[in-house]
């Protein structure tokens, strides 16, 4: 894959941003440390949350419904500020980013959400090239980075196609390859596949790993259940606004099974 | 790249929502087409009861003997004594009776054999509401209910007290009622205008919280919308002055030979009434577009 390729090459031209030769202890580009999230209706969103998210790292945050994933995910892209305690991104606190300065503080994020949020009025190929125009992208670098993109997210044919006019898995695409086109450090999805059947979720998470194996960190929410069990990657698990899991290489949930019998469970379940 | 990228934005906004965008400019188009016809409307009211407004006056009536040291002397003291005085006209014994004459009844006093009318100063106030003042400084009332006069050439003042009641209170009421429904006719329209900017925003805000999601400053969102705001103001403010064009050469022009009204001397001219309606349009769908937005901003 041309893109994917391209920027392997950029990431490691640049040491610094490259995780594989991280030093021996390297930085964080997500720490929670003891964040707490109250909402003004005195209902509780994280509770004393802490965890460290390393570069390059694939995280599940998994959890029921009101757990604090979501929570999580938007103190992240800072659209709630965190009652109490530090989050800190590549190495800087969010208190310190001020209201006028969050929208730069954004193009260093990807975003992809459950329902796609892409803009109507425009096509894949401008809702991808908005992104760029948003931080002041030239008209050449765009027409350089929008194909590639669309050629990595398997979108090529749908360049002019409104976002209507796709289905849910290819407006999904869209969307990471939006999240994606200014190859952010960090790319966050808040539930990717949740409006989407398991096939098509399974085209979405191979993209988040594709993503992710260039060196970017990629933060899934989920309940995906079969998912988290069959990817095998470090899972955070939630549950009422506290950590109550963590673990390098786990299932969705902390069960003696093996995954694969898990899996297969599951997938029975589902179809 | 900025403002082409905002202005083709705009345009693609205007096109890709072109229902409301319709309505947008079509409500512009009927504010502005009612404004037009109403400015002109109030003035040439205003200006009519201006008009009558002037013909408010007060006589101060010399005694018959007056010298011309007397005349002088009221003259003076009218100028640097009384408050208010707008202008003061002299009408001498002669004048008037030759303005008696020249209405024709020069014959009665030719009867009489001498003169009887006195010499009289003709004081127009500075705004017709002070026509008392003037009166009361020329003539001031004494304790006993009665009046005295300042000056003993000053055989009488009069200010033709049932007129000037008269047309006082009936062009205040006048101007007044035109005044509240020009004010109110304004409001109306802003608040139409504003509402229904905010109708085709509504519609468009998610559009505008993904934006914002996707790292778009507030003034990147903004600047298409009110380049959209000035493009709606450009097209329904330009329809309107055509239609109104056309009413003033086919309706109004037409008339004005023949009433008074139309043709007072106080409206301001069409180039004038055109150039305010269109900024007044464009500033206020832009201004609209701009400030509603500042609800959607907040992700």
């Amino acid at each position: 894959m041309a893109a994917t390729e391209r920027h392997i090459r950029r990431r490691t031209e640049r040491p610094a941003a490259a995780p594989a030769k991280a030093p021996a202890r390297p930085r964080a580009i997500v720490d929670f440390r003891g964040v707490s999230k109250r909402y003004s209706s005195g209902d509780i969103g994280l509770d004393e949350v802490s965890f460290a998210i390393q570069p390059g790292e694939f995280v599940f945050l998994v959890g029921a419904s009101g757990s604090g994933k979501s929570t999580t995910m938007r103190l992240l892209i800072k659209e709630s500020e965190a009652t109490e305690g530090t989050i800190t991104v590549a190495g800087r606190s969010l208190d310190e980013i001020s209201r006028r300065r969050v929208p730069y503080y954004r193009r260093n994020l990807g975003v992809v959400f459950q329902d796609y949020k892409l803009l109507p009025n425009r096509t894949v190929y401008d809702n991808v090239a908005y992104a760029l125009q948003v931080t002041g992208g030239s008209r050449r670098e765009i027409r350089e980075k929008v194909p590639d993109i669309l050629r990595l997210t398997g979108l090529s044919l749908k360049l002019h196609s409104y976002p209507d006019e796709l289905s849910g898995g290819e407006q999904q695409r869209v969307s990471v390859a939006r999240a994606f086109v200014n190859h952010p450090p960090l790319l966050l999805a808040d539930e990717p596949t949740g409006n989407l059947d398991p096939e098509t979720s399974i085209g979405i998470m191979q993209l988040l790993y594709r993503i992710n194996r260039t060196g970017t960190t990629v933060v899934v929410a989920t309940h995906d259940v079969t998912m988290v069990d069959r990817m095998r990657r470090r899972v955070i698990e939630l549950a009422e606004g506290r950590v109550v899991r963590d673990e390098r290489v786990g299932g969705y949930s902390a069960r003696e099974e093996t995954t694969e019998d898990l899996g297969a469970r599951l997938w029975g379940d589902v179809e | 790249m900025s403002f082409g990228f905002f202005f083709r934005e705009a345009v693609r906004a205007l096109k890709r929502n072109a229902v409301p965008s319709f309505a947008a400019v079509a409500t512009v188009l009927v504010t502005v087409l009612i404004l037009g016809v109403f400015i002109p409307m109030v003035q040439a009211t205003t200006g009519a009861a201006n008009e009558v407004r002037r013909k408010v006056i007060a006589d101060v009536y010399l005694k018959s003997d007056a010298k011309q040291a007397d005349v002088d002397r009221v003259k003076r003291i009218i100028e640097t004594q009384a408050p208010h005085v707008g202008s003061v006209q002299f009408v001498s014994k002669q004048q008037a009776l030759g303005a008696e004459r020249e209405a024709g009844r020069g014959d009665y006093y030719d009867l009489l054999g001498s003169n009887p009318l006195p010499d009289t100063f003709r004081v127009t106030p500075d705004e017709p509401d002070n026509i008392g003042q003037v009166r009361d400084a020329l003539a001031p009332r004494s304790p006993s209910g009665g009046r005295t006069v300042i000056d003993p050439a000053i055989d009488e003042v009069r200010n033709r007290e049932e007129d000037t009641a008269k047309i006082l209170s009936v062009t205040r009421v006048v101007k007044l009622t035109m005044a509240l429904l020009a004010a109110l006719l304004v409001i109306a329209s802003l608040l139409l205008i504003a509402n229904t900017i905010r109708l085709s925003l509504y519609a468009r805000r998610r559009e505008v919280e993904v934006m914002k999601l996707v790292g778009a400053t507030d003034w990147f969102i903004r600047w298409p919308f009110v380049l959209e705001g000035v493009m709606v103001g450009v097209m329904g403010g330009v329809l309107a002055v055509l239609l109104l064009g056309v009413i003033k050469v086919a309706v109004v022009d037409p008339l004005a030979a023949d009433f008074a009204l139309i043709a007072a001397p106080d409206t301001m001219n069409f180039p004038l009434l055109i150039a305010i309606l269109l900024l007044a349009s464009v500033g206020v769908s832009a201004l609209g577009s701009g400030l509603s937005l500042r609800r959607f901003l907040r992700v």
